[in-house]
């Protein structure tokens, strides 16, 4: 059923459709909003979880921690200094394999402090193997959520997700969203059921040590496990495509590719951006694409190639990230390069948007005329008269 | 033998590891002098001192680590740490 | 009520801790007063180490270690859990005196203000023993560790233990205690009644460690005993904060405790420091008169 939602109350409706029993909750701008619909919710009988109200984020990612390992479908979300707060915990869970799901509300992280919008935050935890979703906007926020829990408790996954959007930009606007019922999703999400849970009729320990001896074969399990989700997404998202007509089955899309000499390479609420620029600049004559990303972890490189290859006009490559690894590049754009590697198309790194700085389509269209003057790999839309 | 998922796994295995190794010294029970009040089983860190059919406590040499809190801790002194011939 | 478990070890042999370790003591007591309906949540720590080298564990109870600081955390979301799945296992919390006291502060604080129906076992062995004998904030006054050494400028770690149980009864904990392995009937009996009280509950049980006191592993026992008889370990037990029972005792002067333990050794070699001494009786002393831990003997 569509409703024009906020983006924290469409996310908040669909975690509470996934039936999660256990959610803890702590505040964080731009992320409240979703845990006090929550909230509401509990305290209206719409949803039967126990809700605990944490006493800091790392405790939040904690409480899931021991919720998913008892056997419960477990829901936390945060941003930026609370997702900074949990890093200790994300490795954890992750290598516990604890299939917790975590809105992440993208946010720039401090210092400077900054309450606005980019994706250092779970960029920064791309190590941490929880597998990372990336929304273009609020209907895809909201799905993510359905499709995250149904591969991460997929056995052959068995994996933490993180679903991010970007904060303000999604979370706090109002767009048209397509709802899901209670039934679709009782439909597309089966209860949750783990191979194994702290249960006294079957003693198990969790989070044993693990010698030099295997360590190595733990963590490429673990590898496996997370590179292998791709064909768990592919089948999860076609079958979702069957039953509500989106499709999520694969980890990159293609807009405007096949004769593109510019491709322009982002994630999230920047390709929103993005392809209305593409529009405008086609209607100029100007021939660019975009290859949007929507699954970072575990990384698309085949994907990423495949398409790339396939758009045989390509001249250059234009990767846009709202994240830098300070010292070095934009998340994005290094792992693009990695799986372009013997490509001759110059691939150019784009640093913008970073602390809620805003990315308009003339930002898009000034990119690609650096892109082809062969200006790249520096931040974009740096104010000079304060430098 | 294949890893868990996540490190985890079933009770058991502990009991592989023959502890009774590291023993410099043996605790010897006298049976006669015990008065079965059971105080070495509680007091015994490894859990290695078991009550038999006929109420006598017998420690399972294959995991005392040979610490001598049951000799110490014995009421009747029916138990004597003797350095172990290897 | 947990199903007792008076014949079965649900602590396994095989176990790595040293000869004589007070802690593996516990881990046995404190999993038979809890039987077989229990979820155990360790924090990162000796007990841990010691107990599941992957694929060996000890523990024949369902159990689960996540990180050093997040147990309660950790309980409180297995609760939740445990609370919708209409399940009625019981949750003990096993963690040592660097886990509670210094890192753990705030999720144990957070978990014992929502009041989450668990126990909270911190075995105390008065420093980070794990990582080779660091102060933490449960070492008494002038205990020599490796981050409190005594020498010729210190006489080890210059402060008093934080005093947990009134930080937890603080919280409005309904039931809390100390014990000690010297005295395993009385340890079980209070991990049952912590187990049996609704809400959060705290007992700290003594557990001392031959290997970072310094002392024979034959003597951890005795040792325990004479904690307990010189007033530095009082044993107690609180209900709703107001303590109800006490283990009296006829007091031994200090010394006899402090010259069994290397920790202690600056403290008369190479001479007697009478002042050091005299400050660690006065803790004694103000112990025995906090709690009323002196027999009152009958005048003739």
């Amino acid at each position: 059923m569509m409703e024009i939602t906020e983006g924290s109350h469409a996310v908040a409706e669909a975690v509470r459709l996934c039936r999660p029993q256990v959610v803890s909750a702590y505040p964080i701008t731009p992320q409240t909003h979703i845990v006090e619909a929550l909230a509401d919710f509990v305290a209206n009988g719409t949803l039967d979880a126990e809700y605990i109200n944490v006493e800091n984020e790392f405790s939040a990612l904690s409480a899931c921690v021991g919720a998913s390992a008892a056997g419960s479908r477990t829901y936390s979300a945060t941003t930026s200094q609370g997702l900074a707060l949990m890093f200790e915990v994300c490795f954890n869970a992750a290598g516990m394999r604890l299939p917790i799901v975590m809105s992440i509300a993208n946010r720039a992280l401090g210092a400077p402090l900054s309450i606005w919008n980019d994706m250092q935050d779970s960029i920064s935890l791309r190590d941490a193997g929880w597998l990372q979703f990336y929304a273009e906007d609020n209907q895809e926020a909201t799905d993510l959520h359905y499709i995250a829990y149904r591969v991460s408790e997929d056995y052959k996954v068995l994996l933490p997700s993180f679903v991010c959007f970007d904060g303000f930009i999604l979370s706090h606007t109002y767009e048209p969203v397509d709802m899901l019922t209670q039934a679709d999703v009782d439909r597309y999400l089966p209860k949750f059921s783990p191979p194994e849970r702290l249960d006294a009729a079957d003693p198990i320990s969790f989070g044993m040590y693990a010698t030099p001896e295997y360590y190595l074969e733990f963590r490429y399990e673990h590898d496996k496990a997370l590179k292998g989700a791709r064909d768990v997404i592919a089948k999860a998202g076609k079958e979702f495509a069957t039953l509500f007509g989106r499709d999520y089955s694969a980890m990159v899309e293609g807009y405007q590719l096949n004769d593109a000499e510019t491709v322009i390479v982002a994630m999230g609420s920047l390709c929103g951006t993005i392809k209305d620029a593409i529009d405008e600049m086609r209607a100029d004559g100007k021939k660019v694409g975009l290859l949007k990303i929507r699954v970072f972890r575990p990384f698309p490189s085949e994907d990423v190639a495949k398409f790339i290859k396939a758009a045989q006009q390509v001249q250059r490559i234009a990767v846009l990230d709202k994240n830098i690894s300070l010292g070095a590049k934009g998340a994005t754009a290094l792992e693009v390069k990695d799986a372009l590697y013997g490509s001759a198309v110059p691939i150019w790194n784009y640093i913008l948007g970073l602390g809620g700085r805003d990315v308009r389509k003339k930002d898009i269209k000034d990119i690609v005329a650096l892109a082809e003057k062969g200006q790249g790999d520096q931040f974009y839309g740096l104010r000079k008269e304060v430098l | 033998m294949a890893l868990t998922v996540g490190c985890r796994a079933r009770p058991g295995k502990s009991r592989d590891n023959k502890t009774g190794s590291w023993r410099v010294f043996k605790p010897i029970f006298d049976h006669e002098k015990c008065s079965k009040c059971g105080m070495c089983q509680t007091l015994c860190p490894e859990g290695c001192i078991h009550e038999d059919a006929e109420g006598t406590f017998i420690p399972d040499y294959a995991y005392c680590k040979g610490c001598g809190i049951c000799a110490e801790e014995c009421p009747k002194e029916a138990i004597a740490m003797k350095q172990e011939e290897k | 009520m947990a199903e007792k478990c008076k014949t079965c070890e649900l602590f396994d042999s095989g176990h790595r801790a040293c000869g004589g370790c007070g802690a593996a003591l516990a881990a046995r007591l404190v999993t038979k007063a809890a039987g077989t309906e229990t979820i155990v949540v360790s924090s990162t720590g000796c007990m841990e180490v010691f107990s599941t080298p992957y694929p060996e564990t000890a523990w024949k109870v369902p159990w689960i270690h996540s990180l050093f600081e997040n147990a309660s955390a950790v309980a409180s979301g297995i609760e939740a859990a445990l609370k919708k799945q209409g399940r009625k296992e019981k949750i003990v919390i096993m963690a040592g005196d660097g886990a509670t006291f210094d890192i753990g502060m705030v999720c144990i604080s957070g978990a014992f203000e929502r009041g989450h129906d668990f126990t909270y076992i911190c075995y105390d062995n008065e420093a980070y023993m794990n990582t080779g004998i660091q102060r933490s904030g449960a070492t008494p006054y002038d205990a020599s560790t490796t981050t409190s050494p005594a020498g010729s400028h210190s006489f080890g770690n210059k402060r008093p233990k934080k005093d947990m149980p009134a930080i937890l009864a603080a919280h409005g904990a309904p039931y809390v205690a100390t014990a000690s392995i010297a005295y395993p009937a009385d340890l079980m009996q209070k991990v049952e009644k912590a187990m049996g009280t609704p809400g959060p509950c705290y007992v700290q049980v003594h557990a001392p460690c031959c290997t970072g006191w310094g002392f024979e592993g034959d003597q951890t026992i005795a040792i325990a005993k004479l904690a307990i008889e010189t007033g530095l370990w009082p044993n107690f037990e609180m209900v709703d904060g107001k303590v109800t029972k006490v283990k009296k005792v006829v007091r031994k002067p200090v010394t006899e405790y402090l010259k069994t333990q290397k920790r202690f050794r600056h403290l008369f070699k190479p001479k007697q420091q009478d002042a050091e001494i005299a400050a660690i009786q006065a803790i004694a002393d103000r112990n025995a008169e906090k709690y009323g831990l002196d027999i009152k003997l009958k005048k003739e």
